[in-house]
């Protein structure tokens, strides 16, 4: 555990010293997940040989190359959520209808992990298509919280948060919509970053809803949240909305000052709703940013009233189109028996689709239908720009805005399941950054009186992942909390 | 918002989802809920306030008109349910 427990950096070190082989570190890796999947289900696959292969050549390699020709992750296993591709890997998206699908290429994401030395250990579980705030979804099953197994991880990511809090994976990349990285990194203790919209490319990434999927670190401290960053944040001229932004060195700006920096607490974003012990850790965090030198001010974000209503919109709107191409006809799974080609489809994706995934297609296709477009999706479009405004109003006086991540800590399974709204207002907290394009960051800033894990989230300026990266290490270094679960 | 049986089977026919009977019902209850509770931005006055469809400003992205490489036909076939190693095969659309 001693192993697991260390930082990309250190692991990268010790590889790099030749004081440790890849093989080392993915056997030790291998016995944490055999030791703990069958409590949590937080992989869909498990790609051990694969990676038993990969280290094989790895510590041959490691004996001819000199400590500067090693790159950082050489030899070091990270996961992945299981609707990113990973050549010649199964990719279900937790679904039925692509539970056999193989993928033919790497996403840019996994392709830059892999020339920095990285291996990929497995797919992690998430809600089907990524849509849900829970895992429960999922047609492989539901991922359990190591804090506590009869709750949610949070969700869609909720197999990359459960197993790097479980120390089953070293380090995870998600997908983020609503929250999809920040909620569950809350619920199971462990740091989340949704990058700004372009700062990551998506090629490679199942779409959900364009306009606001983002992939982004999953990790135990802030540290390795910067060093991910520093290998998958760029251009890609695979997707054309990856922006053409100049990356900074965000590892290295982790430790910088953070005298002197403004941060907003907007007023709307602690009144009804939000369990009182996760409102008075998240003010608990501030007087500690506050003791070193941050100022802080009250805003206000009023249109954020009006984000999950806006995102249930857009989303299932964007969803309907991308859902689209799961037809029978491309994507392995057909249904047997059908009498003509609409039959076809509809028998496909009837047998094919879970539930939440047929009501948010059926959703979007209504809001998108001939004489509802305006009512809805372009309503919802407008109040996008509204919230959007409200940020660039608060951005002007602050550099940061502090709010929870969720309104609760982590609930139990099957609580909400059969309450979409209930379970959507979840991402309260989370839903309108995404609506906005931001980053922000989710980390570990207490626990309530039943040992559960509070997340606090630092939303930044459009491109600007560095004050949020460096005022989040400056609280994990104040905070010291001991974010190991007892599993 | 209250969608009628033959709305959600409306739906379901433009959205290619096959529903069963108890389906129907089910839909109807939870489409309906869904679609008053975002009813909550009829409450915001948006006349003159343009839409945003996309966050970061749209840029055209360009490249010299140099042939490259795409997927090889049998990564392109790999997952299909049914091919002849040419095509994607589909149940027959014209009618005799």
């Amino acid at each position: 555990m001693e192993l697991l427990n260390k930082s990309l950096r250190e692991l990268g070190n010790l590889i790099r010293k030749k004081e440790l082989k890849p093989s080392e570190l993915l056997e030790t890796l291998l016995k944490r997940i055999e030791e703990t999947e069958e409590k949590l289900n937080a992989y869909i696959t498990v790609t051990e040989e694969e990676a038993r292969k990969r280290v094989e050549v790895a510590d041959r390699e490691l004996e001819k190359l000199s400590e500067d020709e090693i790159p950082e992750l050489f030899g070091i296993p990270i996961s992945i959520k299981d609707n990113i591709n990973v050549e010649g890997v199964r990719m279900t998206c937790a679904s039925k209808i692509l539970k056999d699908f193989i993928s033919p290429y790497d996403a840019t994401v996994v392709k830059r992990l892999r020339e920095r030395g990285a291996i990929f250990i497995g797919k992690n579980n998430l809600d089907e298509f990524a849509m849900g705030s829970s895992t429960e979804t999922s047609y492989f099953g539901p991922t359990r919280n190591p804090w506590d197994l009869e709750r949610v991880p949070g969700g869609s990511s909720g197999g990359s948060a459960a197993a790097v809090s479980a120390r089953s994976a070293l380090a995870s990349l998600g997908s983020d919509t609503g929250g999809s990285i920040r909620q569950p990194a809350s619920f199971c203790g462990v740091v989340g970053l949704k990058p700004t919209y372009g700062r990551v490319s998506r090629y490679g990434l199942t779409a959900f809803a364009s306009s606001l999927d983002q992939i982004g670190p999953i990790t135990k401290n802030v540290e390795d949240a910067a060093l991910l960053m520093n290998i998958i944040s760029g251009q890609d001229s695979k997707d054309a909305t990856s922006a053409k932004v100049p990356v900074p060195d965000f590892l290295s700006s982790i430790n910088g000052e953070v005298k002197g920096l403004k941060a907003g607490l907007p007023k709307e974003y602690f009144v009804e709703g939000i369990e009182p012990e996760v409102k008075e850790k998240v003010f608990e965090a501030v007087k500690r940013l506050e003791s070193l030198g941050i100022e802080f001010e009250e805003i206000s974000l009023p249109h954020t009233a009006y984000a999950v209503e806006t995102y249930y919109i857009i989303a299932p709107a964007e969803a309907s189109s991308n859902l689209g191409r799961f037809d029978g006809v491309r994507y392995t799974y057909r249904a047997k028996d059908y009498k003509d080609l609409i039959d076809m489809y509809k028998k496909t994706r009837a047998e094919g689709f879970g539930d939440e995934v047929k009501r948010r297609i059926m959703i979007g296709t209504y809001t998108l239908s001939a004489g509802y477009y305006d009512a809805y999706y372009l309503k919802a479009q407008k109040v996008r720009t509204l919230i959007y405004r409200d940020f660039e109003e608060s951005f002007k006086k602050v550099d940061f805005i502090v709010t929870p991540v969720s309104p609760t800590t982590a609930f139990k399974i099957g609580e909400r399941t059969d309450d979409p709204i209930k379970m959507y207002l979840s991402d309260i907290f989370t839903i309108a950054v995404n609506l906005a394009g931001l980053p922000a960051l989710s980390m570990p800033c207490g626990f309530d009186s039943s040992g559960l894990p509070i997340g606090i989230q630092f939303i930044g300026k459009a491109f600007d992942e560095e004050t949020i990266l460096k005022v989040g290490n400056a609280l994990e270094k104040e905070l010291k909390l001991n974010t190991l679960p007892p599993l | 918002m209250r969608l009628t049986r033959e709305e959600v089977l409306h739906i379901a026919h433009l959205a290619r989802i096959e529903l069963k009977e108890e389906e129907v019902e089910k839909f109807r209850e939870q489409l309906s809920e869904i679609l008053t509770f975002v009813e909550k931005l009829n409450e915001l006055n948006t006349e003159g306030i343009d839409p945003k469809f996309q966050v970061i400003p749209a840029e055209n992205v360009l490249r010299e008109d140099i042939p490259g490489m795409s997927l090889p036909r049998e990564k392109v076939f790999m997952n299909a349910p049914e091919t002849d190693g040419e095509y994607f095969v589909v149940p027959k659309v014209v009618k005799k």
